[in-house]
């Protein structure tokens, strides 16, 4: 394992110093005193474990293919921008943007996030990108999101899950939110649907593996209570138009 | 009311056709077809969009397409395409929608500026004996090299081009693959660049890689490690001339399985592009997105930012500039799209040429000029316009429209239907084999070609050959019936002066 002391060291330096180690064939890499660095394992691939002791700065993760991430702290905005594969693990809250454009690979994170999470998500094939939220979301959480999946947890409470504006302009993949969602925090393109056999086996272990993330009980939240959310089409503005 | 009226007629000259049926098989709109009692051939002209290939293939010359003789009541305000507009609106509560650039009758700053040649007092060149300098870097200057021995110790990324014009952004998706395959194999084999568009890059395109620059747009179609490594340059897009200030919708109709495949959306959807990159609502969240690439390649490559023609667009410049972009593309408002609404179109935006030497100037006054390259697009039809955009200050220009109707684009303006009778803007596997690669690419490049013949003897005739001499040097131009203010933005004096 390599371990770099990253107290001081500008962004630029430290991606170059990481990108060396990548290159040398580090499989394990712990980066302490992480303090706002940008563009960590930005574009990285490959089967490589980091681990972050601080609060990485934005865009962590983006564009990257494969790594495992795991991060002691909060993030910050644009955790897993347009990434293609690959494990990020957030032991705490993080910003905007997370997993804007995201292709594949899954992000769990233990806390809340911020707002415009997982818009623009896409899938294809067995590509499928999923995010974990443990807290609550910000207004327009998976706005134009054409495919993927988004699990949020609500924890404490479940009360008061996700934000206004969910799922506006969604045109592919699903969500499933704890509770009841009232329908004026839903965009005008998703519906609800009932939960079928595969999707509570599917909850089931991806809250499984969430507990096993944090070492945490979750008693109380049962997957008979997510609501399901998807496109009601795949064209929301298709008359929108007419030709001239 | 809703009975559709033809806007063309087919004009059949029934002494030349025999009725072989070319025309029936050759229109996606189905106006051709034969009578079923005689088997002779009929059209509907209705649905005619005058792409002109019925007319184009007819092996006898039978067929001409014309306007169709509809006289509306005369008043010029409350003429027939408002009338006609209108009309549409009233049936669908839909917004209009078009394809191509601005149609609209408005001035061209190009047409009316003019060029200088030497006359006696100092020596015209022949570019048929001498050598001519076509050659173009486009990346950031720096201000001071090091030097070790005789090369610099450190140069930003540059892209080399043999000929200062490139083709300018058009995503799988919009148009076809063969016609995207066509316009990488022309930049390859004239030593220039084409741009992807943000649909990402099919499979089949990785090979013209150094030719290649990938766009990233608020979709973020297709755009991964391999994709931002395949290319010579990466272009962020923030706008685009036919439509600034809103986002594409690619309609489901041109999404099959290889642009689903490309794009990581599902089949017959709308790829849905939003106006503002979500991550991007200040010049300081662009500086992300650009660092954010530049980590990815680390380095290597030069960051476009594309932004359209708009009022302040020289603030914007120069924002983009200090952002950390290394070649900034301004698109006019005549710029060319597969699908706009018509009203964004025909109204939103400002005239390249104004917006070029604005910003030109704009960063020549800051110091801040060497920092970027400047390519502009938005309707550089012809050498001419070319050469009259450097001598305002671009580095190089993109073409679109020119390109594609090098490959037989007709502007009939109807991209967005995805019934290109051209094999261009369709992804129909029927409509795309009717364009062959190789002789679109042949047609591009001879295109490319033809226009590097033309520049070089305009150069040669004002006494240059070079093009960096001719570089922001407006004292080659000349206007003619331009206001004051015109005269003063664009930085030329009277024709006569």
């Amino acid at each position: 394992m390599v371990t770099i002391d990253s107290r001081g060291i500008y962004y630029m330096n430290l991606n170059k110093q990481i990108r060396q180690e990548v290159k040398n064939g580090a499989d394990e890499i712990l980066l302490k005193n992480v303090n706002g660095q940008r563009y960590i394992a930005d574009a990285i691939r490959g089967n490589i474990k980091f681990t972050i002791e601080g609060i990485p700065g934005n865009d962590l993760a983006a564009y990257m293919d494969g790594p495992e991430v795991i991060v002691k702290g909060n993030a910050q905005d644009a955790v897993a921008n347009t990434m293609n594969g690959g494990t990020i693990v957030i032991n705490g809250d993080a910003g905007d943007t997370l997993g804007y454009a995201m292709r594949g690979g899954e992000v769990f994170i233990r806390g809340n996030v911020g707002y415009r999470v997982g818009i623009h998500m896409k899938e294809y094939g067995e590509q499928i990108p999923t995010i974990v939220v443990g807290g609550k979301t910000g207004d327009f959480l998976g706005e134009y999101m054409a495919g993927g999946i988004i699990v949020v947890l609500g924890q404490p409470d479940g009360n008061e899950v996700i934000g206004n504006y969910c799922g506006t302009g969604m045109h592919g993949g699903v969500m499933y939110i704890r509770g009841e969602i009232p329908a004026h925090k839903l965009g005008r393109e998703v519906q609800t649907a009932e939960l079928t056999d595969k999707d509570i086996e599917f909850l089931e272990g991806i809250i499984s593996r969430y507990k096993d993330y944090f070492k945490l009980q979750l008693k109380d939240i049962k997957c008979s209570d997510f609501t399901k959310l998807q496109p009601q089409g795949t064209r929301p503005y298709g008359d929108l138009y007419t030709k001239y | 009311m809703t009975v559709k009226k033809p806007k063309f007629l087919i004009d059949r000259d029934r002494e030349l056709c025999n009725d072989c049926g070319v025309c029936v098989r050759q229109c996606a709109n189905e106006v051709h077809y034969a009578d079923e009692k005689n088997k002779q051939i009929k059209c509907k002209p209705a649905e005619c969009v005058n792409c002109q290939r019925c007319v184009s293939l007819c092996p006898k010359g039978a067929l001409a397409v014309k306007q169709a003789p509809q006289e509306f009541s005369g008043n010029a305000n409350w003429n027939i395409d408002i009338i006609n507009a209108i009309q549409a609106q009233a049936d669908s509560g839909g917004i209009l929608l078009t394809g191509m650039g601005c149609s609209r009758p408005m001035p061209s700053y190009f047409d009316r500026m003019m060029l200088n040649a030497s006359q006696v007092t100092n020596p015209s060149i022949d570019p048929l004996r001498e050598p001519m300098e076509l050659r173009t870097f486009l990346g950031r200057k720096p201000a001071s090299l090091t030097l070790e021995g005789s090369q610099p110790t450190e140069l930003p990324p540059q892209l080399e081009l043999e000929i200062p014009i490139m083709f300018s952004a058009m995503s799988f998706g919009a148009i076809s693959l063969n016609a995207i395959k066509s316009l990488a194999a022309a930049a390859e084999s004239e030593h220039t660049f084409y741009n992807t568009g943000e649909g990402g890059l099919h499979k089949d395109l990785f090979q013209y890689g150094k030719n290649t620059i990938t766009q990233v747009a608020s979709g973020r179609f297709g755009v991964d490690i391999d994709y931002l490594n395949a290319g010579s340059a990466i272009e962020i897009k923030i706008g685009q001339g036919a439509k600034p200030g809103i986002g594409g919708h690619l309609p489901g109709e041109k999404v099959g399985r290889d642009v689903s495949e490309t794009r990581m959306i599902p089949i017959e959807s709308d790829a849905i592009s939003p106006a503002p990159h979500h991550d991007i609502y200040s010049i300081e969240d662009l500086t992300q997105l650009i660092f954010s690439l530049k980590e990815a390649i680390e380095y290597t490559k030069p960051i476009f930012v594309k932004i359209a023609a708009v009022h302040n667009v020289a603030a914007i410049a120069s924002g983009i500039a200090r952002a950390g972009a290394d070649v900034i593309a301004i698109d006019g408002y005549r710029g060319s799209t597969g699908a706009a609404p018509l009203r964004t179109r025909d109204h939103v935006g400002i005239p390249i040429e104004l917006a070029l030497a604005a910003v030109d100037s704009r960063l020549r006054d800051e110091g801040i000029r060497n920092e970027v390259s400047l390519v502009v697009g938005g309707s550089i039809r012809h050498s001419a316009d070319v050469v009259k955009a450097i001598a305002l200050g671009a580095d190089a220009v993109y073409i679109g429209t020119a390109a594609l109707i090098a490959l037989g684009c007709h502007v009939c303006q109807k991209c967005y239907t995805g019934k290109c009778n051209w094999g261009i803007a369709t992804q129909r596997p029927e409509l795309v084999k009717r364009l062959n690669p190789e002789a679109g690419a042949e047609r591009a490049a001879n295109l490319i070609r033809a226009w590097k013949h033309e520049i070089k003897e305009l150069l040669g005739g004002m006494g240059i050959n070079a093009i960096e001499s001719l570089r922001g040097n407006r004292l080659m131009l000349r206007a003619v019936g331009m206001t004051n203010k015109e005269l003063e933005i664009l930085g030329v004096k009277a024709a006569g002066e």
